[in-house]
Formats: C-alpha cells, sequence, structure tokens
C-alpha cells in the first residue's frame, strides 16, 4: 500500500520535475534566439531540413484533404440542394481547422520525430557535452536555430497546406462535380472572413508550431543517452505533440469561434 | 550536405510559396478584396424584430452588398433593436428617406437588410438613421397566422 503511493507521489515528483526542466529549456532557447538570428546560415540550413523537405507530405496531404472535403461536403449538400455552399463548407473547415491542425499533425511526424532523433543521437554520442568543452553553448549553437526553424515552418506549412486544400476541393467541386464555378468562390469570399477566420487558422498554426517544436526539442535534449532511450523520445514527441495540438486546438477553437 | 547558395535558394522559394499561399488565402477564399472596411460609414436602423439577423450580415441595395450590420443593440427604453449597418465609402448617395427591410435569401437562407433608395435630395452621412422600417417576416408567425385563418375559414 505503502509502496503504491511513494510510486505515485515518484512519479508526480517526477512529472513535475520534468515539466519544470522543460520551461527552464524554453527560456534558454528564447535568450538564445538573438544569437540565431547574428548567424542567419545556421537558421537557413535548418530551414532547409524542418521546412523544405515538410513541403511534399503538407502539398499531397493538402490536396488529398482538399479532395475529399469536396467529395464529402457534395454528397451531403447536394441532398440539400446547396451544393453552391460547397466553396464555403470546403475553405472554412480547411482555414479555421483542418489546415493549421492537420498540418501541425503532419509536422510533428514528419520534422518533429527528427528533430527529436537528431538531438538525442547528438547527446548519446556526446557531441553535445563535446560542444560544451569547446565552450560553445550547445543550446545557442543546436537547439536555437532548430526552435526558431520549426517556429516559422509550422505557419508557412499551414497556411500552404490550406490553400493547396482549397485547390484540391474546387478541382474535385468544380472540375468532377460540376459545381458552378462562379458560385464556389463567391460563396467562399462572402463568407470567409480574413480577420476572423484566416487569421485565427494563421494564430492556431503558430501556436502549435511553438509547442510542437519546443517539445521536439525539448525531447531530444532531455532524452536518456541510449539508443532505447532516443527510440522512446522520438515516440514521445510524437504522441505528446499531436495530444498537445488536439488539446489546444479545442480551447483555442473554444476562444475564437465559441463565443463563450 | 547540400551546397549553401542551393539551401538558401530552396528556403527562399519556401518562404515565397506560404506567402503566396496566405496572399491567396487573402484574395480568392477571404473577403479581403471585396470589402474595404476604413472608409465606409455607419447608418443605424431601429426594427420591431430582427429575426435570425446576425452581425456580419450582408446590407444589399437593389441585390447589391454595399456594407455589413456592424452592431446589434437593444433599446431598453422603446424595446426595439437597434442595428449599426457599416455602408462601404463609395456607396455615399443613399437618401435620407431609404427605407430598409429583412429579408430572407431563399426559404432557409440567412437574413439580410434591403435597403431601398427614396427619393429626398439630402443623403444620409455617419450615424444618420434609417427611419422607414419592416421587420424581420418570422417563418413561425406567418404559418400559424396561416393556420388560424384556415381553421377560420373551415367553420363557416
Amino acid at each position: 500500500m505503502i509502496s503504491v503511493i511513494r510510486n505515485l507521489g515518484k512519479w508526480g515528483l517526477g512529472t513535475f520535475e520534468r515539466l519544470g526542466r522543460g520551461h527552464i529549456f524554453l527560456y534558454h532557447i528564447l535568450t538564445g534566439i538573438p544569437a540565431v538570428l547574428a548567424r542567419f546560415g545556421l537558421l537557413v540550413q535548418q530551414m532547409l531540413s524542418v521546412g523544405v523537405l515538410s513541403l511534399l507530405i503538407i502539398v499531397v496531404s493538402g490536396f488529398f484533404v482538399g479532395m475529399v472535403l469536396g467529395l464529402q461536403g457534395y454528397n451531403t449538400l447536394v441532398d440539400f440542394g446547396a451544393e453552391q455552399s460547397l466553396g464555403v463548407v470546403v475553405a472554412l473547415s480547411l482555414v479555421r481547422e483542418l489546415g493549421p491542425v492537420v498540418a501541425s499533425l503532419l509536422f510533428a511526424g514528419r520534422a518533429g520525430s527528427a528533430l527529436t532523433a537528431e538531438i538525442g543521437l547528438m547527446k548519446s554520442t556526446e557531441q553535445l557535452s563535446g560542444m560544451e568543452m569547446m565552450a560553445v553553448d550547445p543550446i545557442k549553437r543546436v537547439i536555437a536555430p532548430r526552435f526558431l526553424a520549426g517556429f516559422i515552418s509550422l505557419p508557412l506549412l499551414a497556411t500552404i497546406f490550406t490553400a493547396v486544400g482549397v485547390i484540391g476541393g474546387y478541382f474535385v467541386g468544380v472540375g468532377l462535380l460540376g459545381v458552378d464555378d462562379g458560385a464556389f468562390w463567391s460563396q467562399m469570399q462572402a463568407k470567409v472572413d480574413f480577420s476572423e477566420d484566416i487569421m485565427n487558422g494563421v494564430i492556431k498554426s503558430i501556436v502549435f508550431g511553438f509547442v510542437v517544436t519546443w517539445i521536439a526539442v525539448f525531447e531530444g535534449y532531455d532524452c536518456v543517452p541510449t539508443s532505447e532511450g532516443v527510440s522512446r523520445a522520438t515516440t514521445r514527441t510524437v504522441v505528446h505533440s499531436s495530444l498537445a495540438v488536439l488539446g489546444l486546438d479545442f480551447v483555442l477553437t473554444a476562444l475564437m469561434f465559441g463565443n463563450i | 550536405m547540400h551546397n549553401s547558395k542551393t539551401v538558401e535558394i530552396l528556403v527562399g522559394l519556401f518562404v515565397a510559396l506560404g506567402i503566396a499561399a496566405l496572399f491567396m488565402l487573402a484574395m480568392k477564399v477571404s473577403n479581403l478584396s471585396t470589402f474595404s472596411g476604413d472608409n465606409g460609414y455607419v447608418i443605424k436602423a431601429r426594427f420591431e424584430n430582427i429575426g435570425g439577423l446576425k452581425v456580419r450580415s450582408p446590407v444589399t441595395v437593389a441585390g447589391v452588398r454595399v456594407g455589413r450590420i456592424s452592431n446589434i443593440d437593444f433599446d431598453n427604453t422603446t424595446y426595439e433593436a437597434v442595428i449599426s449597418m457599416n455602408i462601404e465609402g463609395g456607396y455615399n448617395t443613399l437618401p435620407t428617406d431609404t427605407s430598409a427591410s429583412i429579408f430572407t435569401a431563399g426559404l432557409l437562407g440567412e437574413q439580410y437588410v434591403a435597403l431601398e433608395p427614396g427619393g429626398d435630395e439630402k443623403y444620409l452621412q455617419q450615424g444618420g438613421e434609417v427611419r422607414l422600417t419592416q421587420s424581420a417576416i418570422v417563418l413561425e408567425q406567418v404559418i400559424g397566422q396561416f393556420l388560424y385563418s384556415q381553421a377560420e375559414g373551415g367553420d363557416k
């Protein structure tokens, strides 16, 4: 009985300790950001591996998500004779929800796991301690550029996802199912508001970008420096950041659109 | 590792693509291209019943959208709804005896305010009020009245 309570306490303390370490780590990253801006090449290098190389999966999934929305939306709306509103359905669901959320989930799987594995492997092969020996701060040299790159890339990727998704919906709705071209765009323009819908979607993706990259670099930096530890950290990155994205999405949606 | 010039070009393209996507969303998907909120002016109207009118519902003249509802208020003394309409700056020749009605687009569509210009030579200014208003038609009331009159007719 005592041991159960003791384990519970140990678990709680461990969780809070990790949480605290995560925030101190975040503080160190943020103070390291001016140093990154001074060495722009590091950031560009990371933008390539985090952002540009995620572009393919984002564009392809965005297109397919848009096409599926077009098909499903059409099948539902045609029962009410409201297939003219297909553009609104596709655009609003992509702009408000699917764009930021799906892009973040894909980003966590594609780039977040790679970040964790890379940093974790650097730690377990003692490259990070090596840097410290040479009086190079690994947080400034390794972590902060990756964090900033992810933070900048995800909003861009989410925006691209949304735009490609709308084009996918257009392709299916207008191209294949024969919704009127003018009604598709004009209804969309009448119902989608720039500051309320599109900017809120962008704000969501900025928040997700922050959280996902933070989790990814922290898990990598904090991992147990063995091969098993790295693999666990990579798994945790994907699981925790997906959960964080979905949970935060509900909170943000409630704040932005929920009238709560 | 890639050559640093290629890296920079690829990243530059990526950022440009992201900005282009945002631009496309702004211009093609949202109403930013058609709606300019800066130089518009606000006019008010009082209704007994606004039905399902909402903030951001369209305001039209002759079926053309000229603005949006910017605010809906309730007057505590007259028990009327006071709506503020933000009319785009280009449409500044609405006469002062313009009338406003609340209509529904289609049978179940959203409600909007239709303005009917009068013949006065003075124009509505910022803060002006539309005096002639016609309330929303509430479908339940119409059906109720219809059933009632049917029942009355059946008695004879």
